[in-house]
C-alpha cells in the first residue's frame, strides 16, 4: 500500500548525503586536533621526568626542569581563586535569588558577557593600569592573580547561577514556610544542594586561569627568576609564559623542551576539564528531583 | 505570678532579639550579594576607565584620527619622528580573523547540526565532550602548534620560504574558535522545541528536510549569535596570533604573507616601553579600540540571542 515514490527516494538519499557531509565535517574538525595532541605527546613525553617537573631550569633554560614555572602557575591560580570564588558566588546568589527582572539585572548580565568577551590583552592593560600602577602592587603575583580573577569571574558566576537555579523552587518555599529568612534558606537549603555544581565551575576556572598568558605578561609573570617567590608581592614564573619563552625567545633551545612544557600545560588543563565534566555527569546521574 | 510573667517576657524578648539578629544578618547578606552582583558592572567600567586613563595623553596630544587609523606606518621607536599608524595592524587582524571565520563558521555550524540533529546516544556524548575539551586548549599551546608543527608543514606543502603567515594563523585561529562556536550553536539548535521537529516528521519530512525547513529557520538568531561571539573571540585572540603570524608589519597580498595583529602588537611591545611614554600610550589607545569593538560585537550578539529566547 505504501510504495516509496521517486520523490521519497530522492529525499532520503539527500538526507543521507547531508548526514555524511556533516559527519565528515565533524570528523575534519576533531581529527586534526587529536593528531596534533598525539604529536605533542609523542614528542613531549620523552622529556617528562621527575627531574623535569621538580628541578630548576639551568643553562639558560635549555636544560633542567620547570619547577618554578609550575609552582608559579599554582600560586597564581590559588590567589586568583581566593579573590574570584567568593565574589563570583555572591554575584550568582544575587542574580539567582534576589535580582528582579529589570533593566539593571540585564545590565549586570551584559557586563558579565562582556567581561568574558573582552580580549585577554585588554585585561592585561587593565591589570597594568589598575593593579600595578594605580594600586601600587607593582608587577607581582597579587596584581597578576587579580587580573586573572576578574577575567575568569564570568566562569564562576555562570556555573554557580546555573546550579543555584537548578534547585527546585519548592525547596525554598518549604523553608520559607517554616519561618526561615531568605539567607537561612540560601545557606541551609539552596547552597548545599548546589555545591557540586559550583565546584564544577570552580574547576573550570582553574583550567582557564592556568592556561592564560597575555593577562599575566605585564602584571606579574616574568621570563626567568633565579629564586622562588616568597610572597604575593614577588614576581613569579608561570607555565604558560614559560612555553612562550622557551618556544620563541631562547636561541638554541633543544626541540624537545618546548614540547615537554606544552604537554605538561595541556595535561594540567585537560585533566581539570575532565574532572569537571566527570563531576557534572555524576551529578546528573545522582539528581533526585 | 509576677516572676513567671517576667520570665515569660524575658524569654519572649530573647526570642525577639534572636529574630532581630537573623533579620539584620539577612539584610547584611542581601547588601553583600548585591555588591557581588554589581561587581561585574564595576569591573567593566573599571576596565574602560583605567585603559582610557593610561591612553588619554596620546589621544589628547597631537593625535590625528586619520593618521592613527589610516596610515600604515607603525614606527613607534623611530629616532627622528615616531609615527603611529595602525592600518597595517588592522589589515593583519582582519585577514587572519577573516580566514579563521571562513574555516570555523561552516565547520562549527556543520558539527553543531550533526551533534544536535543526527548523532545519538554515545556518539553524541563523546562528540560533545571532545568539543568541550578542544575549547579548553590554551591559546599559547595553539601558538606553539602553529610555530612548531604548522610552520614546517606549510613550508613543505606550498614550497614557500616562511610558514608563519596569514594561512597558518588563520587555520590555528579557526580551529580555536570552532569549538566555542559549535557549543553555542548547538545550544541554539537544542533550544528549538522538539514539537516542531515532531510536527514536521509527522508530515512525512525526512530528517534533513526537518533541519533545513524547520530547525535552522527557528534557530537562525541563535546561530548568528554564535557566529558573532566566535568573531569576537578570534578578533581578540592574542598569544596564538602573536606566535603564528610571523609578526611582520604588512598589508597582506596573499595568504602566504606574514602579518601582525593589533593584539599581538600590544603583547610584543608593551614590555619595552616606558610607562607614560607616547609609545606606551599609543598601545593603550589600540587597547581602547579593541575594547570598544569587542564590546559592540558582544552587545549585538547578546541582543540577537535574547531576541530568539523571547520569540
Amino acid at each position: 500500500m505504501f510504495e516509496a515514490t521517486r520523490i521519497n527516494h530522492k529525499n532520503l538519499s539527500r538526507q543521507n548525503m547531508f548526514r555524511l557531509l556533516l559527519g565528515g565535517m565533524t570528523a575534519l574538525l576533531i581529527l586534526p586536533v587529536i593528531l596534533v595532541l598525539g604529536t605533542l605527546i609523542y614528542k613531549g613525553a620523552p622529556v617528562i621526568s621527575f627531574e623535569f617537573l621538580f628541578a630548576n631550569p639551568t643553562n639558560g633554560m635549555t636544560a633542567g626542569g620547570i619547577f618554578p614555572a609550575l609552582l608559579g602557575t599554582i600560586l597564581l591560580v590559588i590567589v586568583a581563586l581566593l579573590a574570584s570564588v567568593p565574589l563570583g558566588v555572591a554575584a550568582a546568589i544575587y542574580l539567582s535569588e534576589y535580582a528582579p527582572d529589570n533593566w539593571f539585572t540585564r545590565a549586570i548580565n551584559i557586563a558579565i558577557i562582556n567581561l568574558a568577551g573582552v580580549p585577554s590583552i585588554v585585561h592585561a592593560l587593565f591589570g597594568l593600569g589598575a593593579f600595578v600602577i594605580f594600586f601600587r602592587f607593582g608587577t607581582s603575583i597579587l596584581a597578576a592573580s587579580l587580573t586573572l580573577a576578574i577575567m575568569t569571574l564570568p566562569v564562576v558566576i555562570v556555573a554557580t547561577r546555573e546550579s543555584l537555579q537548578a534547585v527546585p523552587m519548592a525547596f525554598r518555599e518549604a523553608c520559607w514556610n517554616m519561618g526561615a529568612t531568605r539567607w537561612q534558606t540560601i545557606r541551609r537549603i539552596v547552597l548545599p544542594n548546589a555545591v557540586t555544581g559550583i565546584l564544577t565551575g570552580v574547576i573550570l576556572e582553574v583550567s582557564r586561569t592556568a592556561g592564560e598568558t597575555a593577562p599575566i605578561m605585564f602584571t606579574g609573570a616574568v621570563f626567568f627568576l633565579p629564586f622562588l617567590p616568597q610572597g604575593v608581592f614577588d614576581q613569579t614564573m608561570a607555565l604558560s609564559l614559560h612555553l612562550f619563552v622557551v618556544s620563541t625567545q631562547v636561541p638554541e633551545m633543544p626541540e624537545a623542551v618546548p614540547y615537554g612544557v606544552a604537554l605538561v600545560l595541556i595535561a594540567l588543563v585537560l585533566l581539570m576539564n575532565s574532572v569537571s565534566i566527570a563531576l557534572r555527569m555524576y551529578l546528573r546521574g545522582k539528581k533526585k528531583w | 505570678m509576677t516572676t513567671k510573667r517576667n520570665a515569660e517576657s524575658v524569654a519572649a524578648a530573647a526570642d525577639f532579639d534572636k529574630l532581630n539578629r537573623d533579620w539584620y544578618i539577612d539584610k547584611a547578606v542581601q547588601v553583600l550579594v548585591f555588591l557581588g552582583g554589581i561587581s561585574a558592572i564595576i569591573f567593566i567600567i573599571g576596565i574602560f576607565v583605567f585603559i582610557t586613563k593610561e591612553g588619554m595623553g596620546f589621544i589628547l596630544g597631537d593625535f590625528s584620527f586619520t593618521e592613527f587609523f589610516f596610515s600604515q606606518n607603525w614606527r613607534p621607536t623611530s629616532e627622528n619622528k615616531a609615527t603611529y599608524g595602525i592600518l597595517a595592524l588592522i589589515a593583519g587582524t582582519a585577514s587572519v580573523t577573516g580566514l579563521a571565520m571562513l574555516i570555523a563558521i561552516p565547520f562549527s555550524l556543520g558539527t553543531a547540526i550533526f551533534i544536535a540533529e543526527f548523532a545519538t546516544g554515545r556518539t553524541r556524548e563523546f562528540l560533545k565532550i571532545t568539543v568541550e575539551l578542544l575549547a579548553a586548549i590554551p591559546s599559547v599551546v595553539w601558538g606553539f602548534i602553529g610555530l612548531a608543527l604548522m610552520n614546517p608543514l606549510i613550508i613543505d606543502i606550498f614550497d614557500v620560504p616562511v610558514g608563519l603567515n596569514v594561512l597558518n594563523a588563520g587555520i590555528i585561529l579557526g580551529l580555536m574558535a570552532a569549538p566555542i562556536m559549535t557549543s553555542i550553536a548547538e545550544d541554539a539548535l537544542k533550544a528549538v522545541p522538539d514539537r516542531y521537529r515532531e510536527a514536521a516528521e509527522a508530515m512525512g519530512a525526512t530528517r534533513w528536510q526537518v533541519i533545513y525547513k524547520v530547525v535552522l529557520p527557528a534557530a537562525k538568531n541563535g546561530l548568528l549569535g554564535a557566529v558573532l561571539l566566535g568573531v569576537g573571540r578570534g578578533f581578540g585572540e592574542t598569544m596564538a596570533v602573536l606566535m603564528a603570524t610571523g609578526h611582520a608589519i604588512n598589508i597582506p597580498g596573499s595568504v602566504f604573507d606574514s602579518v601582525r595583529a593589533l593584539t599581538a602588537t600590544i603583547a610584543a611591545e608593551l614590555g619595552e616601553t616606558a610607562v607614560g611614554s607616547p609609545h606606551y600610550q599609543a598601545l593603550f589607545t589600540i587597547g581602547i579600540s579593541l575594547f570598544v569593538i569587542t564590546f559592540i560585537i558582544n552587545l549585538i550578539a547578546d541582543l540577537v540571542i535574547r531576541d530568539v529566547r523571547k520569540g
